[in-house]
């Protein structure tokens, strides 16, 4: 009798215990940014944005605890898609986070489309190609592209600043034609000539070559550079004396150009720029985002303000939490239910609402800035104005949009 | 060099004519047809300028690379490391007295203080590794690689823990913060003025520190009694070591060199590049590549390497920018189909 019920005990509990883990069955999510090489600091400001988001949603997610699995690239496609590869097919996440980097990107809509199975969910990579061509149906990008973070910038230099003629040093790949793209295409329309433009590899540690060959009879020039090379060009700009007015690509003006050690940063005091958000805006909603954020990280670990990148990754990681809850956890039939909601969810972002086209691609809010220095001698972004519900294809007719070509070295041409 | 002359006439004239045309190029006025060829002669000019500063920096980190492996046989992985501990210590000495604005009182002193310190604090570190591993494990080239391997990426995580992952750059002094007019004409002006090339003065003196440090080296291994000995110890260890000479010393007195060198080019590459995780392999890639060219284990094979790296590197960018990241690898193959053991080889 007495053994009985201890099995009948053991047995309950055993089928008790089971069914929790039915319900409970915890989460796998992959996290993809660029750890190491150039990108490094930008893949760590990414995943501090992840990690706050998770932070604020206690690590569950549709009543589900996560567990989340890191993979690190260094912004090459190759390392994107051995680093996805390990998370999906090694390790069975559900869902990827990921990744940084524009031709990242490329290679993760391929790589989608190979295994229907997993939800990736973009981590803040820009270039254009990823959901503007032949997009994956499991693909989803919640933060506005390269192009669509150069909107309004082109107008802005061209009728405020009065710039009317501008040569160029970007970095030779992907995000960096897609960011100019969105600069040259206003201001190309606004009546402005790109006279020259130089194209830099990625990782590029010298350039007083470049810096010697850019002309002097231009008004402006536009530095479409990030991380290191961003501060290796500053710095050697500076040493040879240049003092021609600069035009800042969106990850040039980031945090993490901003905010690194030595005197090379000064150089963008003054610089517009644009991008998907602007550090000092004094929106409610902004401003909790980035107390959240430097509540969450110690000073010496984290940049003054969140990058782009943190609230990139900070986005999609509430969006794909929002659509757990929203299924219950529920990820049956193909993930079809919690895709469906990725689709049509209106992000409530804390820079600006964020929707999905048919491509799943995002329309925000757009924002011009401008660097300042601080009362504490840091520098960071200011707003100057801000353009609403940018689409991918510029408000353009998509028809004529596409006749400009896709972007690469010579789109737009105005000389 | 003579013999040079004599075995190989014909490349001995083409090499002369390309110098020649090289010299004319910097101080002759360009006439128009070659600038509609090739561009402005400034950006000619400053892409020479910037190849040569730039090879001064490959020299300083490689020349001590080449020494350590020339003396023990020791491909050092390691060396990047020590590259970007100098910087990251000659940042930390540069600012040791800086207020809360940043500023520096007689800042000079400082900068230059920043060399000595990256210098001796990679020394020591350089005479650590040699003391307390490499000389556990001489002769086993293989071991001795992969425990160098070992060290860099401990290294580099540890300096990623301390110093972070954010971007250093060392100030330069305010006399040398602007560019310089040097007296070479890049162009005329349509008033009949001159105008003259200016060139950023801090490259202008890394060059010049660059030259004197290889000179130095090259008059104490060939002009004192310790370079005897270190050119014995490259020849042939063993007999060096079996006529009473206590190599292991001589052993330690290279590897801090060639260490400290590495901390010196940190510095260097601090103050006109930047600091920051992952410029230690790169470094390090930019160093095998030199002495692989200039020919492993000698100083003046560093030396012309470097130059031959900086320059492709700069005018690459210039005038082949789409083939630019290529262009050394290009070099380093072509140097390997034809002359493996490097342009200058070593020794016997």
């Amino acid at each position: 009798m007495k053994k009985l019920l201890m099995t009948t005990v053991a047995v309950s509990a055993m089928f008790s215990a089971s069914t929790a883990w039915a319900d409970n069955h915890p989460l796998k999510v992959g996290f993809m940014a660029t750890l190491e090489g150039t990108y490094t600091i930008l893949g760590e400001d990414g995943q501090r944005g992840f990690k706050l988001a998770m932070k604020e949603l206690e690590n569950k997610m549709g009543g589900r605890d996560v567990e989340v699995i890191v993979g690190a690239t260094d912004a090459s496609p190759e390392s994107a898609l051995r680093a996805v590869r390990k998370l999906v097919e090694q390790d069975k996440v559900d869902i990827v986070i990921g990744p940084l980097s524009g031709s990242e990107g490329i290679a993760l809509r391929d790589y989608a489309k190979e295994h229907p199975e997993v939800t990736i969910i973009n981590g803040v990579s820009g270039a254009q190609e990823t959901t503007f061509v032949d997009p994956a149906p499991n693909f989803f990008r919640f933060n506005t592209d390269g192009a669509q973070w150069g909107v309004g910038l082109g107008e802005y230099v061209y009728n405020e600043k009065g710039w009317k003629t501008v040569a160029s040093v970007a970095e030779d790949y992907s995000f960096a034609y897609t960011n100019f793209l969105g600069f040259a295409h206003g201001f190309c329309k606004a009546g402005g000539k790109i006279t020259e433009r130089q194209w830099v590899p990625l990782g590029s540690k010298d350039f007083a070559s470049i810096i010697a060959n850019l002309p002097d009879d231009v008004d402006a020039i536009y530095v479409g550079l990030g991380g290191g090379d961003a501060v290796n060009f500053l710095n050697q700009y500076q040493q040879a004396g240049g003092d021609a007015s600069l035009i800042g690509g969106s990850i040039m003006v980031d945090g993490t150009v901003l905010s690194a050690k030595g005197n090379a940063k000064n150089a963008l005091i003054g610089t517009p720029s644009s991008g998907p958000q602007a550090d000092t805006w004094d929106d409610p909603d902004w401003q909790k985002y980035v107390k959240a954020y430097q509540d969450a990280f110690e000073p010496d670990q984290r940049f003054p303000t969140p990058s782009l990148l943190a609230t990139g990754y900070y986005n999609a990681t509430h969006a794909a939490a929002q659509c757990m809850d929203k299924v219950n956890g529920d990820l049956s039939d193909g993930q079809k239910a919690f895709r469906e909601c990725l689709s049509t969810i209106e992000l409530d972002a804390p820079n600006g609402t964020i929707v999905l086209d048919d491509n799943r691609q995002a329309i925000g809010s757009n924002f011009v800035i401008e660097v300042v220095e601080q009362d504490d001698g840091t520098l960071a972004t200011k707003m100057v104005s801000k353009v609403d519900n940018v689409n991918q294809t510029l408000g353009e007719d998509e028809a004529e949009f596409r006749k400009l070509g896709l972007p690469s070295r010579d789109i737009i041409e105005c000389d | 060099m003579s013999k040079f002359w004599e075995r190989h006439p014909f490349w001995s004239l083409i090499i002369v004519l390309v110098i020649a045309v090289f010299i004319w190029a910097i101080f002759a006025p360009w006439p128009s047809g070659i600038t509609d060829m090739f561009g402005r002669k400034k950006v000619f000019l400053n892409a020479l300028f910037s190849g040569v500063t730039l090879g001064a920096l490959y020299f300083l980190a490689a020349s001590g690379f080449t020494l350590i492996f020339g003396l023990m046989q020791n491909v050092n992985l390691a060396h990047g490391s020590l590259y970007l501990l100098g910087g990251y210590v000659g940042y930390q000495i540069s600012i040791a007295t800086a207020d809360a604005s940043g500023n520096v009182v007689n800042y000079t002193f400082w900068w230059l203080l920043a060399f000595v310190g990256a210098f001796l604090a990679c020394a020591i570190f350089g005479m650590f590794l040699q003391y307390a591993v490499f000389r556990r494990m001489e002769g086993d080239d293989l071991k001795q690689t992969l425990v160098t391997i070992g060290i860099s990426i401990v290294a580099a995580d540890l300096m990623l823990w301390y110093w972070g992952g954010d971007f250093y750059t060392i100030a330069t002094p305010q006399w040398l913060a602007g560019p310089t007019q040097l007296p070479l004409a890049t162009a005329v002006k349509s008033s009949g003025d001159v105008v003259f090339l200016k060139y950023p003065s801090v490259r202008l003196l890394i060059l010049v520190a660059a030259i004197v440090i290889g000179v130095l080296m090259w008059l104490a291994l060939n002009r004192t009694r310790v370079g005897m000995l270190v050119r014995a110890g490259v020849d042939d260890r063993d007999m060096l070591s079996a006529s009473g000479v206590r190599i292991q010393r001589i052993f330690i007195l290279v590897f801090a060199f060639g260490a400290g060198l590495a901390g010196i080019a940190g510095v260097v590459g601090g103050t006109f590049q930047s600091l920051a995780p992952g410029e230690d392999t790169s470094i390090l890639l930019s160093s095998l590549v030199v002495v692989i060219v200039g020919g492993m284990g000698s100083i003046p094979g560093a030396a012309l390497g470097a130059l031959i790296i900086g320059l492709a590197e700069q005018f690459g960018s210039v005038y082949l920018p789409t083939y630019a990241p290529v262009l050394t690898f290009v070099i380093m193959a072509g140097v390997l189909a034809f002359r493996p053991q490097g342009l200058i080889t070593s020794g016997r």
